[in-house]
């Protein structure tokens, strides 16, 4: 999923049906002021809730309908949980299921449920909730943004309550890991029509109120079924400016803001010890996506010369202030399998003028860079078009919006450059498809590619995955810039938040405050 | 006078229905399809068209403008793409904090206008009068996202007595709520006052060069009586007049200041419908403004013209 | 010889320092606007950067140069558009009073006030792609039936003197009645309002360009410094400042002419001595 965050806002009112609009302001106006006359006293005992910072709200409050990674950030092993969730260093841990056996041919995974889990309706959940929730997230009319995950699966069949046999297509090394993510969470059929505004989920918390355009409200779940979360209730407060980020988080209206909007801050925020910032990874490979079947660029060299035009330092502490990781290939550098590339384009605008000329263009060209509304994107985007200024490449700026962004690059691959960050994890897998919006069409990438999905024995596989890296950056496919960061500003007396973001979410269930 | 309201209201009417078309018109233009922003960039193309067919997009460009004016008349004003809820809803609760918003900076505006235009009549030429004329000058001419960026900067971060922005719900308490339209209402408010201010004056003036008040000077009352008992009243209905229509561009006109302020009100929720291509909210709202306006200059008209026989002859 | 007014000569001579900034700044600007300093930026005012850098390290006293030709274009060729079509339309109905054209033409009018105008002008420059040249059809569209209207309402007063109506009868066709005799004596009308209009126009290409939708990068333009500096305010106040204190002086400036402009050319304003 790339980083598709829509700014947004929720939508249910909350005038109960039948009320008339004036009895309710002034029945409102009565019990606030009340309220207001009497709550002079604020204690501050032992914190057990805790207001987290969001930048976008999300539309809804549903992860399988819908791509806004903001309801995962709310959602996500909050609310709703899956047959394996991620755990906060990247790796997959069971989650509904307690254990699974593979088959050896692989076409199999049975899982065995935890029993007596219940969704916050009180129902129980049981195998048919799992067969509901995976055949509806892959059927012909869902509506589910990931549906690419449950593709490979024939069939879902209930062995017995506790019991789910799912059986693919094909042999699949990241079945489980598909499952883990919150697309693939387990839902009721008695609740899902209302998920939108009302989730109903298996997690420890339960969803308590949504006031548009302020807050979501969600509050511990005293049924749940695995361990008890320390935390009492959370609220998540919406802010998208980050001038009014740093202002709430300064003036202690939030206790934490993961994914911290505003890095100019960040060193007033450090050098006071109230806050502590965290520096994490997220899967977002940011890179100046190029189109490969353009005039220009689909010449190795002119993308060779592309490269060599690009100081990543200078993008990463212009447009990011200091926050982020070089990378030369399309792979997260904190993976261990992941190999420095930087150096096949290095910044050297010599040599990407003489690159140029060499390819039959001595006094450069017009080209476009088409950006999305992220600020990695905009100001990145104004600090590369000046460095390809300099060496001759006349890049057309236009600031989109998502829906354009979508239509015009995404669908209609009608650009020169782009610049966007692609935060699913583990995607090289992307670069074997010759339709994607870059149009990189390597047969001996998409072999080994088919070849990985196949593969299961672990060196094999980094040994693939390395070789894959070299290929599409010694192919110059695109202009690889760097690792998205994760900056969080949090209260120091907090602990349990995620560092990193191995996938979209605000997982509270370790979170604690220290006195 | 019932011909008068007779024909008043037809025309009113073919306003409306023209205005209907032409927003209809110009928001099926909007490139970019509904269906892939909502479900982004992985959708299959099966999953889009399903979405499509859900939202009902795939008929036809009359039927469609049909549904919603007749859905319209009887207050649906349909599903929102994005929510999926009743756009009706979304409108009626944002709508709680535009309105309160205009009302404020209108309050806020009026309370300096009236009595600094006052003084600046009664003591024209004199150099408080020359203060004023400058100082809204220089009000009309601060654009009013800027002056709320400064205001942020120095009562929100520097001094910290305001929140930068946020809306906490008319549930969380009224003076909470009040407090936190403060700094928005303000900062429209400034370039309405100056205005106001200035038409206040100059009406005065107008007023104040009239025979009926030189009658009254000649009868012996001093100048502020004569402004008071005589001019003021009659000055006031131009301006009035504009206070009406000023509420209308509060309402569309905070869409900016409510960015700023990250206040969930009408302004916010047409501007993220237009990025979201969330066309059913955009043509609804714009479609409410604008009815909004064609009624009040109604209203206003037919007020007139039962108070002055002479505006009836159009 | 008539006394200038104050208010002409004081808004005139800030008026002209922009003008001079964004006409020369087509040959000179202390920096190029174009390239990028990041290691040099968020300067204050200095002998060198007079008004400081930004975060880019430009140096923000050229971009206020450069953007000061980017608004008074946008603004001068809204105007332009609003004079070219709206007053022709004016006159036209005018000249048909009393038909249903001239109704017809005055609901219209009524109509486009009636819409709130800068929603639609984001609406037009977000379905047809944000651009200076968007942007001015946004700007432009609006300004079309204030000149109408007051074209229209000028138009009506001259119909009725003496010597009109006896050309009229005299077989003269409305047409050139409107060319020869009414639009020389609406020009004075005209210049006023077009001065008001055009410091409206600057004001709504700051808006435009605060959310986005005016003129693109890299060529400057005041909206979007301020929009660019607003997350930084708190550690680079003068990225907000100067840029505001711009497009303040420049409206202001114009507002001023226009009412020392009003004072000499429309005799009716100064009967009632303001």
């Amino acid at each position: 999923m790339l980083m598709l965050k829509p700014i947004s806002e929720p939508s249910t009112s909350h005038l109960p049906k039948g009320e008339t609009i004036m009895n309710f302001f002034v029945k409102k106006v009565a019990t606030a002021t009340a309220i207001l006359l009497s709550s002079t006293i604020i204690s501050h005992a032992a914190q057990t809730d805790i207001t987290i910072g969001m930048q976008l709200e999300p539309p809804n409050l549903d992860p399988t309908g819908g791509a806004a990674g903001a309801i995962d950030q709310v959602v996500y092993a909050n609310i709703f949980e899956g047959l394996t969730r991620y755990q906060a260093d990247g790796s997959i841990a069971p989650a509904l299921a307690k254990s699974w056996d593979i088959s050896d041919d692989g076409l199999s995974y049975t899982f065995h449920l935890h029993e007596g889990v219940k969704f916050h309706d009180g129902s129980s959940m049981d195998a048919e909730d799992v067969k509901f929730s995976l055949d509806r997230a892959r059927a012909e009319d869902s509506t589910n943004a990931q549906k690419a995950l449950f593709a490979g699966i024939t069939s879902v069949d209930v062995i017995d309550a506790t019991t789910v046999k799912i059986t693919l297509s094909s042999p699949n090394g990241g079945f489980i890991t598909n499952m883990a993510w919150g697309d693939a969470v387990i839902v009721a059929p008695e609740s899902i029509g209302n998920a939108a505004t009302n989730p109903i989920g298996t997690g420890p918390f339960v969803f308590s109120n949504w006031v548009q355009g302020d807050r979501i409200e969600i509050s511990r779940n005293d049924n749940y079924w695995g361990n008890p979360v320390s935390l009492d209730s959370a609220t998540f407060k919406f802010i998208s400016d980050p001038t009014a980020a740093f202002a709430a988080m300064m003036a202690g209206d939030l206790d934490a803001f993961p994914g911290y909007p505003a890095p100019e801050t960040l060193p007033q925020f450090a050098a006071d010890p109230r806050f502590t910032v965290i520096g994490g990874n997220t899967e977002g490979e940011t890179i100046l996506s190029t189109n490969n079947k353009d005039e220009h660029f689909s010449k190795l060299k002119v993308r060779k010369a592309l490269a060599h035009a690009i100081n990543r330092q200078e993008i990463i502490d212009g447009a990011m202030f200091g926050y982020g990781k070089p990378i030369g290939t399309h792979f997260a550098p904190h993976h261990p399998d992941y190999i420095d590339l930087t150096g096949n384009s290095n910044y050297d605008p010599e040599l990407s003028k003489k690159l140029l000329s060499e390819a039959g263009y001595p006094n450069g060209f017009e080209t476009t860079l088409k950006l999305p509304p992220p600020s990695y994107a905009r100001r990145g985007g104004e600090i590369i078009a000046a460095q390809l200024r300099a060496v001759g490449i006349k890049a057309e700026i236009s600031n989109l919006e998502w829906a354009d962004w979508l239509k015009q690059v995404f669908k209609g691959k009608d650009y020169g450059l782009t610049i966007v960050s692609h935060t699913e994890p583990m995607d090289i897998g992307i670069y074997a498809r010759p339709t994607y919006y870059f149009q990189y069409d390597n047969p001996d990438f998409q072999q080994l590619m088919t070849d990985l999905t196949a593969e299961s024995d672990p060196s094999s596989r980094s040994a693939m995955l390395k070789k894959a890296q070299r290929i599409i950056s010694e192919d110059y496919v695109n202009g690889y810039l760097f690792q998205l960061a994760r900056t969080s500003v949090i209260n120091s007396k907090i602990k349990g938040m995620w560092e990193n973001s191995p996938t979209q979410a605000t997982d509270l269930t370790g979170v604690s405050w220290t006195d | 006078m019932l011909q008068f309201a007779l024909t008043r209201f037809i025309s009113l009417s073919l306003s409306l229905i023209a205005a209907s078309v032409v927003i209809f018109a110009v928001i099926e233009i909007i490139p970019g399809d509904p269906a892939s922003f909502m479900l982004g960039i992985n959708a299959q193309p099966d999953t889009i068209a399903a979405l499509r067919e859900q939202l009902g997009l795939n008929g036809s460009l009359l039927s469609r403008y049909v549904n919603w004016v007749s859905g319209m008349l009887v207050g649906d004003f349909g599903i929102s793409y994005t929510y999926k809820v009743p756009v009706s809803e979304l409108i009626l609760a944002r709508v709680w904090i535009s309105l309160p918003l205009a009302v404020y900076a209108l309050a806020i505006s009026t309370l300096i206008a009236f009595p600094v235009g006052l003084i600046a009549a009664a003591k024209r030429g004199k150099t408080i009068d020359i203060t004023i004329m400058g100082t809204t000058q220089l009000g009309i001419a601060i654009p009013n996202f800027w002056f709320a960026m400064i205001l942020v900067l120095i009562f929100a971060i520097n001094l910290r007595w305001f929140s930068a922005g946020g809306f906490p719900g008319w549930e969380e308490g009224f003076l909470l709520s009040i407090k936190s339209l403060t700094l928005p209402a303000i900062a429209l408010a400034l370039p309405q006052a100056s205005i106001l201010a200035r038409i206040m004056r100059s009406s005065i003036l107008d007023t104040l060069d009239q025979d009926y008040v030189r009658t009254a000077r000649a009868k012996g009352l001093s100048q502020r009586q004569a402004i008071w008992r005589h001019a003021l009243k009659n000055a006031l209905i131009p301006v009035l007049t504009i206070i009406g229509m000023q509420f209308s561009f509060l309402m569309a006109g905070a869409i900016i200041i409510e960015n700023v302020f990250f206040l969930p009100g009408l302004g916010r929720l047409i501007f993220q419908g237009i990025t979201q291509r969330d066309l059913i909210v955009v043509e609804s709202v714009v479609m409410l403004l604008v009815f909004a306006v064609i009624i009040v200059t109604f209203i206003v008209d037919l007020t007139y013209a039962a108070v002055d026989p002479r505006l009836r002859q159009r | 010889m008539t006394n200038f007014p104050r208010t002409l000569i004081f808004g005139g001579i800030l008026f002209s320092i922009f003008l001079l900034c964004a006409l020369v700044s087509f040959v000179w600007t202390p920096a190029d606007v174009e390239i990028l300093h990041i290691t040099a930026r968020f300067k204050l005012p200095s002998a060198i950067h007079w008004f400081g850098t930004d975060h880019f390290g430009r140096d923000i006293f050229s971009m206020i140069m450069v953007g000061a030709r980017t608004s008074i274009a946008v603004a001068v060729v809204a105007v332009g558009i609003g004079i070219a079509l709206g007053v022709p339309l004016g006159l036209w109905a005018a000249a048909n009073h009393g038909h249903w054209l001239d109704d017809l033409i005055m609901r219209g009018n009524d109509l486009v006030f009636a819409f709130p105008s800068l929603i639609i002008a984001i609406l037009i420059t977000a379905v047809f792609g944000p651009s200076a040249f968007n942007a001015i059809i946004a700007i432009g569209i609006f300004n079309i039936p204030v000149f109408a209207r007051i074209s229209r309402g000028g138009a009506l007063s001259i119909w009725t003197l003496d010597y009109i109506l006896s050309a009229r009868v005299a077989g003269k066709r409305a047409f050139r009645i409107s060319a020869e005799h009414i639009l020389p004596n609406i020009a004075n009308l005209l210049i006023v309002q077009g001065t008001i209009q055009f410091s409206l126009g600057i004001l709504a290409e700051a808006a435009l360009s605060y959310v986005g939708l005016g003129v693109q990068p890299p060529t400057p333009s005041w909206g979007r410094m301020l929009a660019d500096s607003q997350t930084m305010i708190s550690i680079a106040p003068h990225l907000a400042l100067f840029p505001g204190f711009a497009i303040i002086l420049t409206v202001l400036g114009l507002n001023l002419m226009g009412d020392g402009l009003r004072d000499i050319l429309d005799p009716r304003i100064r009967r009632t001595q303001r």
